[in-house]
Order: C-alpha cells, then sequence, then structure tokens
C-alpha cells in the first residue's frame, strides 16, 4: 500500500464511523437528534467525499463534466436535497471502497508484472585495465570491456566467457529450469543468474541491445500491437459512454411529461444512477490487461508474444506447419552409422575425413568431427601434403587425391557415374559413399537427430484442438516420410526449394484457416512473414529470429509452443468472460435504474464494482503453473 | 523520433485512454501510446518537431491530468 492508498484507507474508516455513529443518533430520539443525525451525517460525507467533491468542482473549472467525480457529486449531493442523507454518505463511502480496491488491483497486478520482468540487473561489475573491480551503470559498459559476474548476480549484458565456469540458471529467459553449465568461449546472455562460480565475460552487445533490454523492450510494447478484442472494446466504450449519457438525459426529460404524476426527482434520480453506470472503466483497464497479462506470462515461460494481435491469432490457429531441420529435428548433423566394406571403421572414417578436409558443408563437418573422435593422438600438421588434386563434382560430391591416391567420396550417382561396385544403402539418412583407387571401401551414414519430445508435442498440439500438423523441407522425400511417421504428421512436402516453401505456404493458407508456421527464422524469414503468425524457435542469442518472427520460443523445446497456446487460449477467454460479465452487469444495471428498481449504490457496484472483479479475473492470467 | 515518458499517479484506466486520444491528436505528432500496466508513455514525431510536440503533450497532460508527475523514462 502506498501513501495515498494509505490516506484514503484512513478516510474511509472515519467516514464509515461517523456514518455509523449519525444512524444510530438517528434511531434514536432526543430533543434536537434529527438536527444532530444531521450534522453527523455532514460530516460523515464530508470526510468520505472531500477529494471526489474537490476534484469534481476543480474539473469544472478546468471544463471537464461527466468523468466519476461529477457524477458522484451530482449523485450525491442530488440525494442530499432530498433529504436522504444516510443514501448519500453510503453511496458516497461505498463508491470510495469501489476505488480503494480498484486502485489496489491495479497496483497489484503491476507490481506482479514489473516483478515477472524484473531480469534486467541495474549495475555491472566492471574489470578495469589494472585488474581492478568497479562496480557500473550496465549502460556505461562498452563492447569489448570485460565485466565480472558473481555467483548470485544477473549477467548484465551479453558476453562471452572469457575466465571461469559456472552453472548458469537461464529459467528468466528460456522457462527452462534445469541449468545451463558453461566454460571459457562460451556465449552467456543477460537475464541468466550466475548460480555458482566466478565469470569473466567480454561484452559483445550494449545493454540497450542484450537480450534481457529485447526482451523487455518486446514485452512492454507488445501492448501497443492491439488484439481485434481490444479493438472492438476501446471502440464500444466510445460509443457506450455517450450513448449512456444522452440516455439518461432522455430518461430525466421526457418521462415526466409522460407521467405527470411521478414528478421530477424520481427520474432525476434514476437518470444520475444511469450517469453513476455509464463509466466505461471495468473494459478500458481489464481487457487490455488481460491480454497484457498473457503476454507477461508467456514471456516468463519462454515464449515472447510480439502483440496482443497475436496472443489473439494463436488461439485461433487450426493448422501447423513446420519446418525440419531445426525445429522438428535437432540441426546437427552426426554419423550414425560406419559401414566399411573389408577395412577397419576406423581407417574408412580417416580416408572420408581427409578427403572432406577443406570442405565446410554441415556433412563434412561431421565426418570430421566423428574422425577426431576416434583418433587418440592427433598429428594434422602435415595433412596438406598429403591433399592434392581436389575437385567437386556438382551433386555427386568430391575426387580427391589422398597419399597420390584418388579417393571419391559422395552419393550413389558419385559410385555409379565411376562405374564402381558398390552396395546401396537403405538407412535413414543421407548416405555418404567412399571409393578409393575405384574400390568401394563403404559407406557413412549421417543423420540429423528428431528431437525427443516432437512426437509428444505434436500428439498435445492435437488434443488442444489443432486440426492439422504440416511438414515442409527441402530434404528428400524418403528422409520427409521417416521423419513425418516418426513424430506423426498429417501432411509431409518434401524436396522444397527455399522459393517453393512460400508458394506451398500459400497454398495452405487458401484453406482460410489461421496458420501458423514454426521455423529457425534463420533462412525461412519470408515464409514466417508470409504465415497468419510466425513461430521462431531457439530465439535466445538469435536476434535474426527475433526480428522475423511474430512469436519467439526462446529455446528449443516444442512443447514450449503448446504452453503458448495454453496462454493465448486462456487469455482469450478471461478477455471474453471480462466482456461478457461487464457488458451483462451493466446492461442488467440499465434496466434496472431505468424502471426505477435500480439504487445508487447497484449503480456504484456496476460502476466499481464490476471493474474490481474483472481486474482481479484478468491476473490470473499472471500465473503460470499448470501451463 | 521517440520519447519515452513515466506517468507516475495515472489510476485511472478511462483517463489514460482519453488521454491517449488527446495527445495522438496533436498536430505533426506521428503515434502516441499510453500503456496504462507500466505507465509509460510513448510520443513519436519528426526529429525537427520533436521539441514543440513534447512542450504541448506536456501542457496537454498538466491539463487534463493536474496530479500526474511526469519523469523520464
Amino acid at each position: 500500500m502506498n501513501d495515498k492508498q494509505k490516506k484514503t484507507l484512513s478516510r474511509i474508516i472515519m467516514g464509515a464511523v461517523f456514518y455509523i455513529i449519525a444512524i444510530i443518533i438517528s434511531k434514536i430520539s432526543f430533543p434536537y437528534s434529527n438536527w444532530v443525525s444531521f450534522v453527523v451525517f455532514i460530516v460523515a460525507y464530508i470526510i468520505a467525499g472531500k477529494d471526489v467533491l474537490l476534484k469534481a468542482f476543480s474539473n469544472i473549472k478546468r471544463g471537464k463534466v461527466f468523468d466519476e467525480n461529477f457524477l458522484m457529486t451530482i449523485a450525491t449531493l442530488g440525494a442530499v436535497i432530498i433529504g436522504e442523507y444516510p443514501e448519500a454518505v453510503g453511496v458516497m463511502l461505498f463508491y470510495m471502497v469501489g476505488e480503494f480496491l480498484q486502485s489496489l488491483a491495479v497496483n497489484k497486478s503491476r507490481k506482479s508484472i514489473s516483478d515477472m520482468m524484473d531480469i534486467r540487473p541495474d549495475y555491472a561489475n566492471l574489470i578495469k585495465e589494472d585488474k581492478s573491480v568497479e562496480t557500473v551503470d550496465p549502460y556505461d559498459v562498452e563492447i569489448g570491456d570485460k565485466i565480472q559476474i558473481k555467483a548470485g548476480e544477473i549477467i548484465p549484458l551479453d558476453g562471452i566467457v572469457v575466465c571461469g565456469r559456472a552453472m548458469l540458471d537461464t529459467s528468466a529467459l528460456t522457462g527452462e529450469s534445469v541449468p545451463r553449465s558453461v566454460n571459457i568461449g562460451d556465449h552467456v546472455y543477460s537475464g541468466s543468474i550466475n548460480k555458482d562460480g566466478l565469470l569473466s565475460i567480454e561484452v559483445t552487445k550494449e545493454f540497450s541491445e542484450s537480450t534481457a533490454s529485447k526482451i523487455l523492450d518486446l514485452v512492454e510494447n507488445a501492448a501497443a500491437k492491439k488484439s481485434k478484442t481490444e479493438n472492438f472494446i476501446s471502440k464500444f466504450a466510445g460509443v457506450y459512454t455517450p450513448i449512456v449519457v444522452f440516455a439518461a438525459l432522455a430518461l430525466a426529460i421526457i418521462p415526466p411529461f409522460i407521467f405527470p404524476d411521478t414528478g421530477f426527482i424520481t427520474w432525476i434520480y434514476r437518470a444520475l444512477t444511469f450517469l453513476v453506470v455509464s463509466c466505461p472503466c471495468a473494459f478500458v483497464i481489464a481487457i487490455p490487461l488481460s491480454f497484457f497479462s498473457g503476454v507477461g506470462a508467456s514471456s516468463k515461460i519462454g515464449v515472447l508474444i510480439k502483440g496482443g494481435n497475436y496472443l489473439e491469432l494463436l488461439s485461433n490457429v487450426k493448422t501447423f506447419v513446420f519446418d525440419k531441420t531445426g525445429t522438428l529435428t535437432a540441426g546437427v548433423f552426426e554419423v550414425v552409422n560406419i559401414r566399411p566394406n573389408r577395412i577397419s571403421e576406423a581407417k574408412l572414417i580417416e580416408v572420408a575425413a581427409l578427403a572432406e578436409e577443406y570442405s565446410s558443408h554441415p556433412i563434412a563437418v561431421s565426418i570430421k568431427k566423428a574422425y577426431k573422435e576416434l583418433q587418440e593422438d592427433s598429428n594434422d600438421s602435415n595433412l596438406s601434403e598429403r591433399l592434392s588434386d581436389l575437385t567437386e563434382i556438382a551433386g555427386q560430391g568430391i575426387s580427391i587425391k589422398v597419399d597420390k591416391e584418388t579417393v571419391l567420396i559422395g552419393n550413389d550417382k558419385l559410385m555409379t557415374s565411376n562405374n564402381i561396385d558398390f552396395e546401396k544403402c537403405d538407412d535413414f539418412g543421407t548416405i555418404v559413399y567412399v571409393a578409393k583407387n575405384n574400390v568401394f571401401l563403404g559407406t557413412i551414414v549421417i543423420n540429423d537427430r528428431i528431437k525427443e519430445s516432437a512426437r509428444e508435442s505434436l500428439a498435445s498440439l492435437k488434443n488442444i484442438g489443432i486440426q492439422k500438423n504440416i511438414m515442409l523441407t527441402g530434404d528428400t522425400k524418403e528422409v520427409a516420410d521417416i521423419v513425418a511417421r516418426e513424430v506423426g504428421l498429417d501432411y509431409v512436402y518434401s524436396e522444397l526449394l527455399p522459393q517453393d516453401k512460400v508458394d506451398k505456404l500459400e497454398e495452405i493458407l487458401a484453406e482460410k484457416n489461421t496458420i501458423a508456421y514454426v521455423g529457425d527464422g534463420i533462412n525461412d524469414a519470408p515464409v514466417l512473414a508470409r504465415a497468419d503468425i510466425g513461430i521462431a524457435m531457439g530465439g535466445i542469442g538469435s536476434d535474426a529470429a527475433i526480428e522475423a518472427a511474430d512469436v519467439v520460443i526462446m529455446d528449443d523445446n516444442l512443447d514450449n509452443i503448446v504452453r503458448g497456446i495454453k496462454v493465448a487460449k486462456r487469455t482469450m477467454n478471461i478477455a471474453k468472460q471480462n466482456i461478457v460479465f461487464a457488458i451483462g452487469v451493466k446492461a442488467i444495471f440499465l434496466l434496472l435504474a431505468a424502471i426505477g428498481f435500480g439504487t445508487m449504490w447497484e449503480a456504484v457496484f456496476a460502476d466499481v464494482g464490476v471493474t474490481v472483479l474483472c481486474v482481479i479475473n484478468a491476473m490470473r492470467n499472471l500465473r503460470t503453473e499448470n501451463i | 523520433m521517440k520519447r519515452v515518458y513515466k506517468l507516475e499517479g495515472l489510476d485511472c484506466a478511462d483517463c489514460a485512454a482519453k488521454l491517449e486520444r488527446k495527445l495522438a491528436a496533436i498536430e505533426g505528432i506521428t503515434s502516441a501510446n499510453i500503456n496504462f500496466m507500466t505507465l509509460k508513455c510513448t510520443l513519436e514525431a519528426e526529429a525537427d518537431k520533436m521539441n514543440e510536440i513534447i512542450d504541448k503533450a506536456m501542457e496537454i497532460i498538466s491539463v487534463e491530468e493536474p496530479d500526474v508527475e511526469v519523469r523520464r523514462a
């Protein structure tokens, strides 16, 4: 509670005490008791309503009429004039209690949101040239500076570890609770917490460009991209207030002429009740708050959503389109099988690795990596002397001389075109055939691993209402079909060039369902942009992915897509509940007031009470357990 | 060019929405946005008009919401 709230609370309590005393006095009779109770009521009224009355008058002076303060002043002064003192004080008190609860609820939700987003540290330990350490503002740290992070501290800027090792808690960034171990040479991201150890890092990004700052900017700016629901509500609020005000005016003026015996006072009272109900606060707070909490909650589980509009779209997605490499598979190629032909495994890998020495293709890299792992002592010093006459044969492979002997390494076409007698291999993955002096040496099978959780995640998507899971890939039909079977996809489109992927997506988009595309955001930016909603995986550390997508999954976990959708659906539910509840209650009370059953008490409830209930409901959306 | 201010003490959402509409109506402003939850008010305009627009915005804020304290964010 802040000072202002404490003051309001003491005002309410004092007012309530005087109010009760006045009621008691009015019930017992003694000389002048009417006058005494009148005076005590007026004191209670002034204590409770001082702020409202003062604000109303200062607003009128500045030409602002029809705000809440003005309405409450008119309504309660009206009650005083017609002699309903208890009602005047009671309604004013009730209104103050409502405002007080509303301010508590709004502050509470502001605090939960700012706590949730409090991943940005306010200092950095700069290592100076003389090795001394100084605590500085992270804004003052420059690229190339070295900073120190002690155990328990938050990493303030992105960088590379130059000294020390530690376990990092990256849950604020990725939602992943298993700590990550980092060593010299590893990238670390601001917002992670150093759990143990002492790290020195060389800064690679300025504070404002570092991961934690980027995430915060994204979440805060998400509110600017409003969903259809939010736009509808702000339009609705815009017409709602004037309509109710005119209805109130009509209610005050017209009926007394139609029913002359009912009197002006009755209708003016009903019109005032109308005006109190007319405040659109419940909508204008609770609906944006529902969306904002949704964006906050999803960022906490490592799913960045760039706007309320995307939250709304995400809740409506019916078809998911996945990229293969790096999305459904780990995107890391590994040698999974070695099938030598009359030589040892080690010898086959050695020949292959030597032949691929000059290549940086992922396939070549994986063979060289496998060779390094097999090799015990590495003496690569005279490698270039052993290799000569490199020829690349497009679409087939490589021909190179190793120790003056011709080695062929590539696909089956390479073997066929050189008339080599080889054994065709039908394993899953990329098959590399090796031959030396036109003699077949064997095959190496290289494969991209399917993500462990892929199958379950895709099944969970189906459980929460996704109708189709589709995969687009540039890879061969064989590989694509195997992945499709393993993870359980509905449709697969393979052997697509990058531009084909956009065309294919256009075809899928023609179905008029809401389509989400999931990729790694690195070479599929056009497809990400074309889909109704583009989701990038593995966003942490990848500016390209964060830039290109509408939704960024910070780590590689497909399950976070499912969790993101759950948050989106919950957000839409809560927003709809709030809309129906707020509009419904207001409509009922307006009707009751018009036919004479609505009291000022109910009107105040329909104004602030509904707002408080809607805010509390919206705050449910901040919770991340059970998601 | 963008400027971000914090509107301390803005505690009525409807007022925030009204204020946002008034700010967005300033002549020459590109966009005005008030985030009621973070209390941040973002004004965007051409660099050469920025100072003039900020002066106008501050005047509007002080008239509309005299209790609000404006700080640089």
